[in-house]
């Protein structure tokens, strides 16, 4: 697949002209499309090193702009608007507004990290990702995606317990983002499942409350995590210049 | 080599005890067969699995390496991990212990705090349940107790994203011969066809299933396993081999969706390899926990005389 690159031309400032003349010379139509000139004046000059200061974004001033990333990237393939090489570019350069646009699609990184592996200057392009999905939240751009939100009810999980039970997550997620439990393919698969293994599966997927999964002598250590993350939270929101506790 | 891994820690995470729970049971099964003792890790936690180092890497490696550090104190040297996620983030806590002095840092203190030993790098070897088995029995080991050939069972060997990426936190792999490959990895495939499988060449074997955001972003994800099932289905698998609970999951719930909103329906049917690798050695279907995947995979299963 060949490197996709985005162009910093915005479709609205390209102009055609049904009849111009300029200096005696016909420029009209197609043949002659002008494209209009633009100040940019939103250059953030501290976006890198907000970015850098966030987990996974660390190495972003390594990058050499090869396109590595985006050529090998998992969701690229399936929505070319989809790319790192471009928005570590835009990061660098601090083109703020012009990386707000992509608030929407950046988070859908998957992890994959078939960027890392392709990567010739350990940049960890995953981490910047999430990084930047994480800057975008934080700064106020973008509401909490839903990517944001399973992590943080899953993570609150393990670091209340221990360990995870599959079925609370899914409910805790679905109820959080406001999307029904009755979502027909939803429904297809605990069907499928109760129709073959009643019980068992209903425990499985948490429907019946019976048991809890957690780890024993869990306290202390839950303790210390939650301490911590507070600590993570006032240091990322200092680094960005943002007040000590951001509204939720 | 034979012995190697013997007797070594398990630790089998949390998705082998809520939706994978099929790979657990045939994972114990076929140790117990092979004559390989599997010992728990006792009150083992959360690795931190896909979520926990979006909110802060450093306490993933943390919570991997607490485990780390009970099976260090039970006395092992090795701890095997059948989730390809578990074993991605114990490997991970490794090498970031090893490289990173702020990682070692923040590991000492909330160990300190929860108060127990902190994990120093070196002490204990993470291996998948492929190396489990490959190391220890081997092809030639496993050829021998197979009494019930796959024989006839064409196989698309699917590995996905943790078990070879990133590539440096696994130092053993891409090490000569006989190691592991991370650009196409064929421990799986080795396994499979000892056993009699008709491997096919799936281009596929380390694309991503996006069990990341199985959830939280429904239709990236059913697009990417789409894509996986109808290329094994183009390759001419009646199956698809997995050894992550997470992935097989996520084709599973995916295969449905795509049928249901979608409209696309594939009939490729998605199996462990532990569950193949037990009938191929005469264990029942139920004992290897078929009934408890979601794919239907018994009529494919009479069909090929294996259970
Ligand atoms: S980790 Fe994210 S950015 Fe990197 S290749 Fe995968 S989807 Fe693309
Ligand atoms: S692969 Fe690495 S160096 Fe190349 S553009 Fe992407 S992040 Fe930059």
């Amino acid at each position: 697949m060949p490197i996709h690159e985005k162009s910093l031309i915005r479709p609205e400032n390209l102009v055609e002209h049904e009849n111009l003349v300029i200096d005696g010379v016909d420029v009209s139509g197609h043949w002659s499309t002008f494209i209009e000139s633009r100040a940019l004046s939103d250059y953030n000059e501290n976006m890198q090193d907000e970015i850098e200061a966030l987990a996974g974004g660390e190495h972003i001033s390594r990058c050499w702009q090869c396109g590595s990333c985006t050529n090998a990237c998992t969701v690229n393939a399936i929505n070319p608007d989809f790319n790192p090489r471009f928005w570590i570019y835009l990061i660098r350069l601090g083109m703020e507004e012009e990386l707000v646009r992509d608030k929407d699609i950046i988070w859908q990184c998957v992890s994959c990290n078939k960027c890392t592996y392709a990567c010739p200057r350990d940049v960890n392009p995953e981490g910047v990702m999430k990084a930047t999905a994480h800057w975008l939240e934080l700064k106020g751009h973008t509401k909490k995606k839903p990517s944001m939100v399973f992590d943080e009810a899953f993570s609150q999980q393990v670091f209340d317990t221990g360990k995870i039970e599959d079925g609370l997550v899914l409910r805790q997620f679905m109820k959080r983002t406001g999307q029904p439990l009755t979502q027909p393919w939803l429904v297809a698969l605990v069907m499928g499942l109760v129709r073959r293994f009643p019980v068992f599966y209903l425990m499985r997927l948490g429907l019946a409350t019976v048991f809890r999964p957690r780890t024993k002598g869990w306290i202390k250590a839950r303790a210390a995590i939650h301490e911590y993350v507070e600590e993570v939270e006032t240091a990322n929101r200092k680094a960005l210049g943002l007040d000590a506790k951001g509204a939720e | 080599m034979a012995g190697k891994y013997k007797k070594v820690a398990y630790y089998p995470g949390c998705a082998l005890e809520g939706t994978g729970h099929a790979y657990n049971r045939s994972t114990k099964a076929v140790g117990k067969k092979l004559g390989l003792d599997l010992v728990e890790i006792k009150d083992w936690n959360c690795c931190g699995a896909m979520e926990v180092k979006n909110i802060d890497p450093k306490i993933q490696t943390y919570l991997s390496a607490r485990n780390l550090s009970i099976a260090e104190k039970m006395g092992f040297e090795t701890v095997m991990a059948p989730c390809n996620g578990c074993y991605h983030n114990l490997k991970k806590a490794e090498y970031d212990l090893a490289k990173d002095e702020g990682s070692r840092d923040v590991n000492s203190r909330l160990s300190e705090k929860a108060g127990h030993k902190t994990y120093e790098p070196g002490k204990v070897e993470t291996i998948h349940a492929l190396d489990w088995i490959k190391h220890s029995i081997g092809e030639e080991g496993l050829a021998e107790r197979v009494t019930n050939s796959l024989k006839g069972l064409k196989v698309a060997n699917y590995y996905g994203c943790m078990y070879t990426r990133p590539r440096h936190i696994f130092p053993e792999k891409d090490n000569g011969e006989g190691s592991e490959s991370t650009s196409k990895p064929h421990f799986m495939d080795d396994l499979l066809a000892a056993a009699g499988a008709e491997n096919v060449d799936y281009p596929l074997k380390t694309a991503c299933c996006g069990g990341a955001h199985a959830l939280s972003d429904c239709d990236t994800s059913t697009k990417l396993v789409l894509n996986l099932l109808t290329t094994a289905e183009a390759c001419g698998a009646d199956v698809i081999a997995t050894e992550c609970p997470t992935c097989h999951t996520g084709l599973e719930m995916h295969q449905v969706r795509a049928e249901k909103v979608l409209g696309r329906k594939t009939s490729v049917k998605i199996l462990y390899f532990t569950q193949l690798l037990g009938m191929a050695m005469g264990l029942s279907p139920r004992t290897v926990g078929v009934h408890e995947n979601f794919s239907d995979a018994m009529p494919l299963i009479k069909e090929k005389g294996l259970g």
